[in-house]
């Protein structure tokens, strides 16, 4: 039952000042996990969505819901774990590029689907989107050659349409 | 109609059945203050900004109306911040209106900028800074819905002084729509129904209720609830009043100095229905053992409340009252056989348990605290609206004055604030000028806001304040004593102002008793005086809160004596 594991919400709020520092609040506040985090406005300028990945136990996971719900300007919390949806995350990572490494570099990128935005005279910079363990399978696949930075965006996801 | 932002203000306060603010002015709300002066509002100048926030709350809870309070920008609006968080743990619904400086200069650290709702934001039910006089009415309309639906709490608005003289259309009157915001109050029938079911089927059934009660105003559906089923009540120290404190199904409070009787018979229960209550950790002592062999049934019109520290079986999201109807209307049409014959075997026990262990003490030469507060129960004829201190006083005051109806205990319970009593009990006072008003102190606390005798006395507002004088900071004292080797580290206050000069000194009336004879007719003369009177009571210095259940422990294992 008490399982910890992570859990992404997409939440949807009132595009106003103060509400995303409401909702960390909340997770500081009461000693909650954020793992990632993305914000945007809607088609609806009026509302915002969040994407949340954040971690605990079911009676955290439903503390967490139910808590994010009751701030006033919450209009909707969506838990889509497990749930049929599309998640993506955009990763740039700058990696050494030393001569005898950049055939393989640009291996590695093209069986990913990945680009090189950027090359220099020892690195090139990498960009890449898709869900979790594609970016992760990339970075392994990366770490011998020596990865200098990474930036992720953190997750965003949308559900399917039912066929 | 234009009108200028203090203006609007006025407007919408009135209309929101608004009489009472309590407030101090300063550069920020200069302006409010001059459109006040050409209101009939009943304006109480406090003499500390916490003590405005605290008399809101006290008035809000003998009133049931929603607290007004108005202050300036910075100091003023920092000195609310304690009153804000203890009225956001009791769930008490006020409006906090604070200055802040002009819009053009927020973020310039100006002279007395303070982000007041970034500091306010854990603490409130919802806050607000209002940038453009385009949308202050609606903020102020929105403040008082949110602060009074669902459960309740506190809002605090922000106004920049430029707002508060700009000028915008006023649109009046319009229901409050917010799409993010909609507290559920009717609860789901079917798990009305289980509920009703596992009635039937329990042996030994317990009602727990709690400050939710009150403040859904449904102490008269609890009790025709308890009646009915002759199922014995026990409350949370916010419950307290939920249920008559006289009557013989009562089993006084619950928790960490709940009588031997509430705490036994949850350890024995086998249903146990909370209404109303959040289990705070001074509710339930060790979480393993709160009612281990019962079926817990939660209503609650606050989610998060469910399921946050027990485990519940049947959880009811519905407002109290609401709810409590549906169980009683549908309990009409329930055989529920012989009842009180049913019931008789667990009510015996529960008398047993009081035979054998009721509160009690004993009072030798040195006055009792717990015999000045049975004097005030005694001589007050259980009337009296009481407000407490925090500590071994506000204990003392729970379980000694025996609350028969709502709305007449107003203590700070989930923030234990000292410093609260006496601005409440002004407040009290304010909402309910016929009624005798009490609070019941203690020498540490009432130094923490005695500033607000200034005003109950320019306010001629008869409060009384009966100090438990134990020259200590007792409750402290009490944990020193039995869990550090009686190391009575820095809570020794006897270096204490002599209360009866003070309360001279201050215009109002000064008395003491020194002897338990002393006690009823000082009290008597207090009450016979209709203005605000110190009565300091010198009580035996070393007297302990029992019950104790130790921190950490089950409730059932409980400290006597
Ligand atoms: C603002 C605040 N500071 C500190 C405490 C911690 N505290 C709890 S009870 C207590 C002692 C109160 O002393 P007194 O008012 O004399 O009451 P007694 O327990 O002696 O009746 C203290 C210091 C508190 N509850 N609130
Ligand atoms: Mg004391």
């Amino acid at each position: 039952m008490m399982t910890e594991g992570k859990h992404l919400f997409s939440i949807l709020v009132d595009n106003q000042p103060g509400v995303l520092s409401r909702i960390v609040g909340l997770f500081s506040g009461r000693g909650y996990n954020i793992e990632s985090l993305c914000v945007a406005e809607t088609l609806d300028p009026q509302v915002s969505r969040i994407t949340m990945v954040t971690i605990g136990d079911d009676q955290i996971i439903e503390q967490i819901k139910k808590q994010l719900f009751k701030l006033i300007n919450v209009i909707k919390v969506n838990d889509l774990t497990g749930s049929n949806c599309i998640q993506r995350e955009l990763v740039l990572i700058k990696v050494m590029a030393k001569p005898e490494h950049r055939a393989e570099i640009l291996r590695i990128v093209d069986i990913f689907r990945a680009k090189v935005v950027d090359v220099g005279p020892e690195h090139y910079t990498i960009e890449i989107t898709g869900n979790e363990d594609k970016l992760l399978a990339i970075q392994n696949l990366l770490k011998p050659m020596g990865i200098k930075e990474i930036v992720r965006t953190g997750n965003i996801a949308l559900l399917r349409e039912t066929k | 109609m234009q009108l200028t932002g203090a203006q609007i203000l006025m407007k919408v306060l009135k209309e929101e059945g608004v009489d009472t603010i309590f407030g101090y002015p300063g550069g920020a709300v200069l302006d409010f203050y001059d459109e006040l002066s050409r209101t009939d509002f009943n304006h109480i100048l406090v003499r500390h900004e916490q003590g405005a926030v605290h008399a809101a709350d006290g008035y809000a809870r003998a009133s049931g109306k929603v607290g007004v309070c108005l202050v300036t920008s910075g100091p003023g609006a920092t000195n609310t911040v304690t009153g804000i968080a203890s009225a956001n743990s009791d769930s008490i619904p006020l409006v906090i209106i604070t200055g802040q400086v002009p819009t053009h200069l927020i973020g310039n650290d100006a002279f007395q900028e303070v982000d007041i709702v970034g500091i306010t934001r854990p603490c409130t039910k919802h806050n607000y800074l209002v940038k453009n006089i385009d949308d202050l009415e609606r903020v102020i309309r929105e403040a008082f819905y949110i602060a009074r639906s669902g459960r309740p709490g506190p809002v605090l608005i922000d106004i920049p002084k430029d707002v508060t003289n700009a000028k915008a259309d006023y649109k009046g009157f319009e229901s409050v729509k917010l799409r993010s915001y909609n507290p559920t109050y009717e609860p789901n029938l079917k798990q009305v129904r289980k509920v009703i079911e596992l009635i039937q089927q329990a042996q030994k059934p317990v009602i727990f209720a709690g400050g939710g009660v009150i403040l859904s105003k449904a102490s008269d559906d609890l009790t025709e609830l308890a009646r009915k089923t002759q199922i014995p009540v026990t409350a949370s120290l916010m419950g307290l009043g939920a249920f008559p404190g006289t009557d013989p199904l009562w089993l006084g409070m619950l928790g960490m100095h709940g009588t031997y009787r509430a705490n036994m018979s949850i350890g024995e229960a086998d249903l146990l229905i909370s209404v109303g209550v959040r289990f705070d950790d001074r509710v339930t002592g060790k979480l393993e053992a709160f009612a281990r062999y019962a079926q817990i049934v939660q209503i609650d019109i606050d989610p998060t409340s469910i399921h946050k520290n027990i485990p519940v079986s049947v959880p009811l999201v519905g407002d109290c009252k609401i709810t409590l109807k549906h169980l009683n209307r549908m309990l009409v049409d329930v055989d529920l056989g012989n009842v009180s014959g049913k019931r008789q075997p667990w009510l015996d026990q529960i008398s047993a348990w009081r035979k054998t262990t009721p509160l009690a003490y004993e009072q030798k030469e040195t006055i009792k605290p717990q015999y000045v507060v049975e004097k005030l129960f005694e001589l007050t004829k259980g009337q009296a609206i009481i407000t407490t201190e925090v500590g071994q006083n506000q204990m003392w005051a729970a379980q000694y004055y025996h609350f028969n109806r709502p709305n007449h205990f107003i203590t700070s319970g989930g923030l234990g604030c000292m410093g609260f009593g006496l601005p409440a009990a002004i407040g009290a006072q304010v909402a309910c000028p016929e009624k005798i008003v009490i609070d019941i102190a203690g020498d540490g606390s009432i130094q923490m806001n005695i500033q607000e005798m200034a005003t109950a006395v320019q306010f001629c507002l008869p409060v009384k304040i009966a100090i438990l004088n134990n020259g200590y900071l007792g409750m402290v004292r009490q944990w020193q004593e039995l869990f550090y080797k009686k190391n009575y580290s820095c809570t020794n206050m006897e270096h204490a102002p002599d209360f009866v000069r003070l309360a001279e000194a201050y215009g109002a009336v000064g008395l003491r008793a020194k002897k338990p004879e002393d006690v009823e007719p000082v009290i008597q003369k207090a009450l016979s005086i209709n203005r605000p009177v110190i009565m300091d009571f010198v009580v035996e210095r070393e007297e302990g809160v029992y019950p104790m259940v130790p921190a950490g422990k089950a409730i059932t294992e409980m400290l006597l004596v």
